[in-house]
Formats: C-alpha cells, structure tokens, sequence
C-alpha cells in the first residue's frame, strides 16, 4: 500500500488539509547558512564527469536545499512550530537515448559520483525498452549566474514568537467577529537550488514563498449548522513583506462585500471579516437552482482557470505520459493544429509565464536550465499553444524549451509543470461595479471552494467561499449551497466581459498534485473579475440521517 | 540503507533518551528503500530508487514541547538532535492542551513484513512493467503503469516505558489501457504486503478488458440510478466519510456526526442495517503496525460501524482526557463485511442499472452532510436484465456515503484496495446501491 508521509495540519473533521511533509527539521539558526556556491561547483563537476565517463551524453545534477517553517495555530493556541530541512542531489542523464535518474542526501564527492553512475546504469537497461531517442531541444549554456527572489523581508529572521502572535491575534479577531473556531497557519518556504549540466551552466538559486490560509467556523448548535469561511489571501513568491497590510494593497469587491487583496494582505481584518462572514452564512438563503450569469472574482477564478486552462494545456498530459494518474486531455494535437480551436469567446486570452514579479511560478530559469519567459497558450479565443519541457519542444514545432521543467526535491527526477496560467485583463475599462450593473440574474462569487474536474478536463464543478444574489444590475442577499456545473469549452466561450487591468491580480495553488511517485508544484493564475453567461448552478444542500 | 534491527534501533532510542533531562523524551525511528518503474505510450518512462532515514526527538518541558529530526545517527549527531528539539521546546509557546506521553504498552506484531516483498529487484519492476506493455501492444492498446515497492522498519520508544519496532513492505501497481483512438479506457489497481499476492498478468488483463469493452460508449440521462459500485468506486468515499468520525469535531458542532442542541452521534442508527465496518490491524489481507504513531496507543479490533450504527469515534490522548474516554490507538486499516457473491453475480441480480469501475477527483462539496462530488472513469457500464449491455459515457456523482450506505441492496465479496487520496489499507466488498445520484454527463474517456 502505497504510504506516503502527511502532516496533518487541521483539527477540522472532513475539512482536513494534509500536507506533504518532506526533509527533517532543523534549528532555524541553521536555515540562513547556505551552502558555498564553490562546494556546489565542485559537486556538480563530479557528478557531470563520472557521468559522462560512465557514457552518459547529457548530464545535469541539481544540489538542493530546502527550508521550510510551518505554524500552525487553532483558537488561541499555537499547535506546532516545525522547521524542515532536506539537503541532496539528484543526477538526471541522458544515455544510449534513454533517461537515467538516482538521487543521494550523501553529498560527499564518492556518493555523488555513484549516484551519477547508477543513473547511467538505469538508463542503459531503460534504452532497452525504449523505441525512440530521447530528442532535447538545443540550449546554450548560461555559464556562472544566480538568481533570487526580491523580497524585502526574509521569514526567517523573524521571530517565532512574532508569527505566533500574529496567527493568534487573528484567531481572536476571527472569534470576536462572530467565528465559534479559528484555526490559521503559515508556511514558508526556502528553496537553495543549484542547477549544472553538460551544456556549460552553473545556475544558484535562491527562492522564497509564503502562504497564510485561515479557516473561520461558525457553528449553531440549536439548529445542528455549521459553516466556513475560508482566508482570502494569496500564496505568494514574497518574503515577509506580504503581511505588510498595506492600505494601498486593498481593495473593495464589487458592491463593497469583501476587502480583497493585492500587493500585501491583512491577516487579522480578513480574519475578522471571516468570523463575521462564518456566523452569516448559518442563515443565507439557500440558492435556487438553474442558469445564472456568474460574475467570479480573481480569488474564485484562478482554481477554474487552473484546472479547466491550466492542466489541459500541459503537453505531457496532451501526449498521454499522465494517463495513469493525473488524466489525458481534450485539448488535442490536431485542435491545435486547425488554429481554429475556439477554446473561449473572442475576449479570452490565455498567457503562459514563469516571470511575474511575486507570483509562485517566479525563477530565473527552470530546473533544466532554461531562462524563463511569457508566451500566449489562448489568443483571442484560439488554443495557440502549449506548456513544454526540453524533450517535448519539437513535438510541437518550438526550438527551444518553454521552459516548465520543474521537481519538487532534488530527490525526484524534474518533468513538465505548469507555469502561470493567466487571464488577460479586458481592453476596455470596467471594473466589478460597473459589470454587475449589466446582469439581469446572476452570482456573484468570492473565493475558492470545492473543486472536481474529469481526467480530460471537460466536466467541471467548483464552489467557492462567498455568495451572492445580482439582481437586476444590483447586489443583493447573501447565498449559500452554490456550485456550478459547465464544460470546460462552453464555459469559456460563455464569457462575455473581463474587467480591465486595474482589477488583475494573482492568486495560486501551493499544493498542485502530479506524476508518480506524486510530486507537489506551485503555481500563479491571474486574472481580472470576469462575467459568464447562463452557467448551470445547482444546490448542494442535503440532508442526511 | 540497511535496515535496522529491533535491538540496534532500541539502542538508538535508549542513547537519545539517555542525552536529555526534560520531563519527557519521544522517539521515532524510520527508514525505508522505495523502488519504482513509470511507464506510459507503452514504454517506460522512468525508473528510480530511493532510499530515506529519519530520527525524530521530541522532548517537553513542562506543557512546552519541541521536536528536531536527523537522519544520521553517530553520537554526536544523536547529541545535536536532542539539543535541537531541547532549544525548540524552551521556545515554544506553553500548549494548554498538552497531555504527557503514554506509559508502557504492549504491541502484539501484525504480519506486515514479506521477504518476498522485500528481495523485490529492478528486473522484477522490469518485468511487471513489460507484461502490460506487451499485452498491450498485442491488443494494439496503449499502457500506462506505475509500480512501487517499499520495504521499510518503524521503531518508536519513549521515556515512560514505551518501545515497539516492525518491518513492513508493500507494494502498488497501478496500470490505465487506452484504446489508440481514445475511444475506450480500462484500469487496474492492486495492493499487497505480500508480492506472492500479485500477479501483473492478471491485473493488466483487467485493464485490457476494461479498455476494449468501453469503446463506443453511449449517453445516458443523468439522474438516480441502480448502481454497482466495484470496491475502487467506493473506496475513497468511505474512507473521506470514515475520516470525519472524529470525537472532538462532532462534539463541537461541526460535523455530520454533531447532534442537535450539543453532543455527538455516536450510538445511532446512520447506515443500512447490512454496513459492518470495523478496524483490525492483524487482518492478514490489510495488515497495519500494531500501534498509532501518534498516541503511541496500540491499536485493537474495533467496529465503527456495527449494524447500520455508529459503533466508535477518534479521541486524541487531550480530548479523550477531557471527556473521561479510554483513548485507543487511531486505526490503520477498514474492514467492510461482506458475502461471497461475485461482481458477476450482483450484475446477473439486477434488472436495470450502472457498473461503475471507479470514481475519481472526489471533492467535499458540503461537510455538513459530507456531500462529494467526483466522476466514475475507465469502465462504465448499462447492465440491463442482469447482463452487461454497452459502456456509457461517464457521470459526475454529488453524493454523500452516508446516504449511499444506507441505500444497499446487496454486497458481494470483500476485496483489497488502497484508497487513491484516502490514507488507509482497505477490504471493500461490491456494492448495489439504489438511487445513487449522477448530476451531469462528461465527455472524458
């Protein structure tokens, strides 16, 4: 049986979030040492020289470190403080035409050297089973650089005492404003990651994400209810600047029921927000259902765009490598080869990108060694392109990668991930007010929810965290019991207005699940609020024994 | 990596424990040297092996508690872990809800080590990987596979007088068969401790089955249906629901298991007469560890479900303490009674309805009733006056197993399957349900 290591980071009974739990906990003293970009060079030569002594064609040797801090917190107390750390190197080569992969957390010369020759050996007896080469697309090496994160506060010079008392006081914030129980958490993330192969690069990076997800519960015993409201920040590629609460970060949702946030979030007022949002929601009305025109905020739309956008357009999933867990998709070759693929209304653009100042997807280059970039997946409504890595590029007629190779530690070999997936801002001003004012009957819909979507990514349902009723160009009651149900290719062509840039900001997922043995990834969508006519809603209220 | 025996991790533990004087010491051990083949287009992917340690001390002071990891275990490495989780500790924030470590236990071994299992090699990934591909290509099928073994020791010891140490193995093979024109899908799923208990053979020719058999499939009007669920349909739902019966949640008002004006529902009649659920860690089919590596309680046969009633709830050590329970050790693994009938003779049983081989991407729409969503994938099926008719498209469901176990018309034979994202070892039996409920049509084959 399959077992892999979780943290349980949620006393919430089915609500329960499990996390994966990588490397072994350190001092955090220790996280800000890192390691000699001189012993990484030298590491990595071994590697890339018993490697090619052993027959290899192409090499590379990623030499990761990977920090991470975790608080977790329910009402007033602070559960768990854990730091992590996993140290290692992982040798991907490329031999007889075959890929080889074999990691060690031994980073002494003769372990790394052994690890290189056994990823040798392994794609020796793979080139046996494989009909065709494996096909790289050309890159140049970049020779010595590094990148880093810009952020302005590292998370981990900030006291634990500090962090703790800021969830706490969030949890209080969240109980005053009507919650029966709070329970909010924080991860951060440190990731060391250096980068060298045969073509001549030698790439030290140093990345830096955060993320802050908050769950306020209201419960009223007399009637046997409860429910949710979850955070709405965003899981970001900052440092600790993030928690800044800067007024100029904030802004008003469309009939002014929610303060959103940009640049920074403000932890303890989403909280209060929450706990007072928790409490209405025992007594909104439960929506009826049938087709309503959706008007979805940034903060819902990112999961649709993620799952129905995102996924579909991943090319090793296109080609059938993920059959077995993660799905295939519709969003086939030959619809991308008729360039008349209407993936969306004429107002749908879709971009690819790994270089959005703050966004997760953000690095100086991919775990191949590939400068990131931005390219269109969806232009004007057309599937234009995909997501690829080096060896897919010629499949779909690039020269160069695109530059989505990414591995989650350095103990599992790289493969195609997604980059940020976003929707393009609208070209005519209009904000979320000004939207609403032109729906006769709709929903309008905050947050993200729960969320399902078939193996080739056509039938969808999500939910979200907050509801309400538009009503003849007006904001009306709050609603409970809201999902929808579409299509991936009618929903898309369905939208009919995006609000201009003034309104477009990220959000993500810190948590996206692929490959086997499953990986984690983490990525960006952004978007601007955008409006979907005549979607199928349906109502989620049950009853049971 | 070797692994280590029960007398040199007892030594370990005793040298860690002897390093501190803080209130209490935890210890936790583990190693494991996991192996695995990926194979898709009908050819392999990759290949890998993995080896991985860890040493984890916790140690408290008073309510404070801290806990650091190593995965080297030289004395001075075993001294610097300690110091660690020591530091931690005295900068932690006091726990109000700490409750001190359990007193010795007695842990009667469970039989999850297989030699077999164990002397699993690269060949033998090889060759479990060809025999689909080659029964694929020769139905000019195309594969997709996964195949992992583990072989692994767990060791957990504290200052009050525990100690337990046991070898497990396991494995899982996973194998999905696509027609070329993508028109039909099969899929396979098989777990074991013990690999004499798996034939890829027989596993991959379920799946070609499958693939053939769903070719062309037709559209069916979403709505209630008669369905037969095969145990991968089931699995997860059970086992989401199954996670949800926790003590402290119901006893708070927010859970399915919450009583109106306060309480839980422990006790009550929620399923059909037929639901016998129980946890048994010695069960020879879904053998776990003997203990909870969280209480450190050691785990007992006990029904959760007995007779359509809720028979048990989890209570952490704080909880149980705070309400005057007897914790037990979490379970591990879920048993569901079942009968002998085949899948066969529950299909040759019903007049009009849906075999369903599987359900995937399974959500939580609403805790309150545990209402999921999910599609059913790779083999669906109208059975008409008690035979297979033709495939029909695939559905996505909104149901709540509670009302799904309270809808059984008849069980069949109980069978090993490991939940998809659901973390327990399972004995699932097939089940007709009546008026299971399809919300949608989806065009994903």
């Amino acid at each position: 049986m399959e077992r892999r290591t979780f943290l349980n980071i949620s006393g919430l009974a089915l609500g329960t979030m499990l996390i994966p739990v990588f490397g072994r906990a350190v001092a955090a003293e220790e996280l800000l040492n890192p390691l000699a970009a001189k012993f990484k060079k030298t590491l990595a030569d071994t590697a890339l020289n018993a490697a090619t002594g052993a027959g290899a064609s192409y090499c590379d040797v990623r030499i990761g470190r990977y920090l991470n801090q975790f608080i977790t917190t329910r009402d007033l107390n602070v559960e768990n403080v854990t730091n992590t750390e996993s140290a290692g190197v992982g040798v991907r080569v490329i031999c007889n035409g075959a890929y080889g992969f074999a990691a060690t957390s031994d980073m002494s010369p003769d372990s790394v050297a052994n690890a290189a020759r056994q990823a040798v050996a392994i794609a020796k007896a793979n080139a046996k089973l494989q009909p065709e080469p494996v096909r790289m697309a050309p890159a140049s090496g970049v020779g010595e650089v590094s990148w880093a994160t810009p952020i302005k506060k590292d998370w981990r010079t900030v006291p634990i005492k500090e962090k703790a008392e800021l969830l706490i006081a969030a949890n209080k914030a969240g109980m005053e404003g009507g919650a029966s129980f709070m329970q909010s958490l924080m991860f951060q993330v440190n990731q060391q990651k250096y980068f060298a192969s045969t073509d001549g690069s030698y790439i030290d990076q140093d990345i830096h994400r955060m993320w802050m997800p908050m769950f306020a519960t209201a419960v009223d015993k007399a009637t046997n209810k409860f429910r949710s409201r979850q955070g709405l920040s965003a899981p970001v590629g900052m440092g600790y600047e993030y928690l800044d609460a800067r007024a100029e970060h904030k802004v008003q949702a469309a009939g002014g029921v929610a303060t959103l946030y940009t640049g920074s979030y403000d932890l303890i007022e989403d909280a209060r927000a929450a706990g007072r949002q928790a409490k209405q929601k025992l007594t909104a009305k439960s929506v009826a259902p049938g087709k309503y025109d959706l008007v979805l905020s940034p903060e819902h739309l990112w999961l649709t765009i993620h799952e129905s956008v995102g996924h579909p357009t991943e090319l090793d999933r296109v080609l059938g490598y993920e059959a077995n867990y993660a799905g295939t998709s519709f969003a086939t070759l030959d619809k991308w080869q008729s360039k008349k693929f209407k993936y969306g209304s004429e107002r749908v653009n879709i971009v690819a990108d790994k270089v959005t100042p703050g966004s997760l997807g953000a690095v100086g280059y991919d775990d191949e060694g590939i400068k990131c970039k931005q390219w269109d997946i969806i232009k004007d409504g057309i599937l234009v392109n995909y997501q690829a890595t080096r060896d897919q590029a010629h499949i779909i007629g690039e020269k160069e990668s695109q530059g989505c190779s990414y591995a989650d530690s350095w103990s599992n070999v790289q493969f195609q991930r997604m980059p940020n997936i976003s929707l393009s801002a609208g070209k005519h001003k209009l904000t979320p007010d000004q939207m609403v004012k032109d729906v006769k009957k709709g929903i309008y819909i905050v947050g993200d929810g729960s969320f399902s979507i078939d193996q080739q990514r056509y039938n969808f349902q999500f939910g979200g965290q907050l509801f309400y009723e538009i009503h003849n160009g007006k904001i009306g009651a709050q609603l409970e019991d809201v999902a929808y149900q579409s299509n991936t290719q009618e929903f898309w062509n369905a939208c009919s207005a995006i609000c201009d840039e003034s309104d477009w900001r990220m959000n993500g997922s810190f948590f996206d699940g692929k490959g086997q043995p499953a990986q984690v990834s983490i990525v960006s969508h952004g978007a601007s609020t955008a409006r979907f006519n005549g979607i199928n809603v349906i109502n989620t209220a049950r009853k049971i024994g | 990596m070797k692994i280590l025996s029960q007398e040199e991790t007892r030594r370990i533990c005793d040298r860690v424990m002897a390093l501190t004087k803080a209130d209490q010491c935890i210890v936790k051990l583990n190693g494991n040297r996991t192996g695995n083949i990926r194979y898709a287009r009908n050819n392999v992917s990759t290949a890998g092996l993995l080896e991985d340690t860890q040493l984890s001390v916790s140690v408290a002071y008073g309510k404070r508690q801290g806990t650091a990891t190593i995965n080297e275990f030289d004395d001075k490495s075993l001294e610097k872990v300690v110091r660690r989780a020591e530091d931690l500790a005295r900068l932690a924030p006091e726990n109000p809800e700490f409750v001190p470590a359990v007193g010795k236990q007695i842990y009667k071994p469970s039989e999850t080590y297989s030699k077999k299992t164990a002397a699993i090699d690269p060949e033998f990934r090889a060759q479990t990987a060809a025999y689909s591909i080659e029964a694929s290509r020769k139905s000019k099928l195309v594969c997709a596979g996964f195949f992992t073994d583990s072989t692994s020791y767990a060791t957990i010891a504290n200052s009050n007088g525990v100690f337990g140490h046991q070898e497990e193995t396991s494995l899982d093979f996973t194998c999905t068969v696509r027609t070329e024109d993508g028109r039909g899908s099969g899929w396979v799923k098989r777990s074991a401790t013990d690999v004499s208990r798996f034939d890829a053979r027989e596993a991959s020719a379920v799946a070609i089955e499958k693939a053939l058999r769903s070719v062309d499939a037709k559209a069916l009007e979403p709505g209630r249906y008669t369905v037969i669920l095969e145990p991968a349909a089931t699995s997860d739902l059970i086992g989401f629901m199954l996670s949800g019966f926790n003590a402290r949640g119901a006893d708070e008002g927010r859970s399915f298991l919450s009583k109106k004006g306060g309480g839980n529902r422990l006790g009550e009649k929620l399923f059909d007469q037929q639901v016998n659920i129980w946890a048994d860690p010695w069960n020879l089919d879904v053998p776990v560890l003997p203990w909870d590596d969280n209480t450190m309680l050691p785990r007992e046969r006990t029904a959760l479900i007995k007779d359509g009633r809720v028979a048990a709830l989890d209570y952490s050590l704080y909880w149980a303490r705070k309400q005057g329970v007897r914790p037990i050790g979490g379970h591990g693994n879920m048993i569901m009674a079942g009968t002998s009938k085949s899948t066969a003779e529950l299909i040759a049983n019903t007049k009009k309805g849906v075999l369903v081989t599987r359900t995937w991407y399974i959500r939580l729409v609403d805790p309150q009733s545990v209402l999921l969503t999910g599609l059913t994938r790779d083999g669906t099926f109208y059975i008409e006056n008690g035979k297979i008719k033709h495939p029909i498209k695939n559905f996505r469901f909104n149901e709540s197993p509670v009302s799904m176990l309270n809808n059984i018309e008849e069980i069949g034979k109980p069978q090993v399957i490991a939940g998809d994202e659901v973390q327990y070892s399972m004995l699932i039996p097939p089940m007709k349900v009546r008026d299971f409920n399809f919300t949608s049509l989806s065009d994903a084959v």
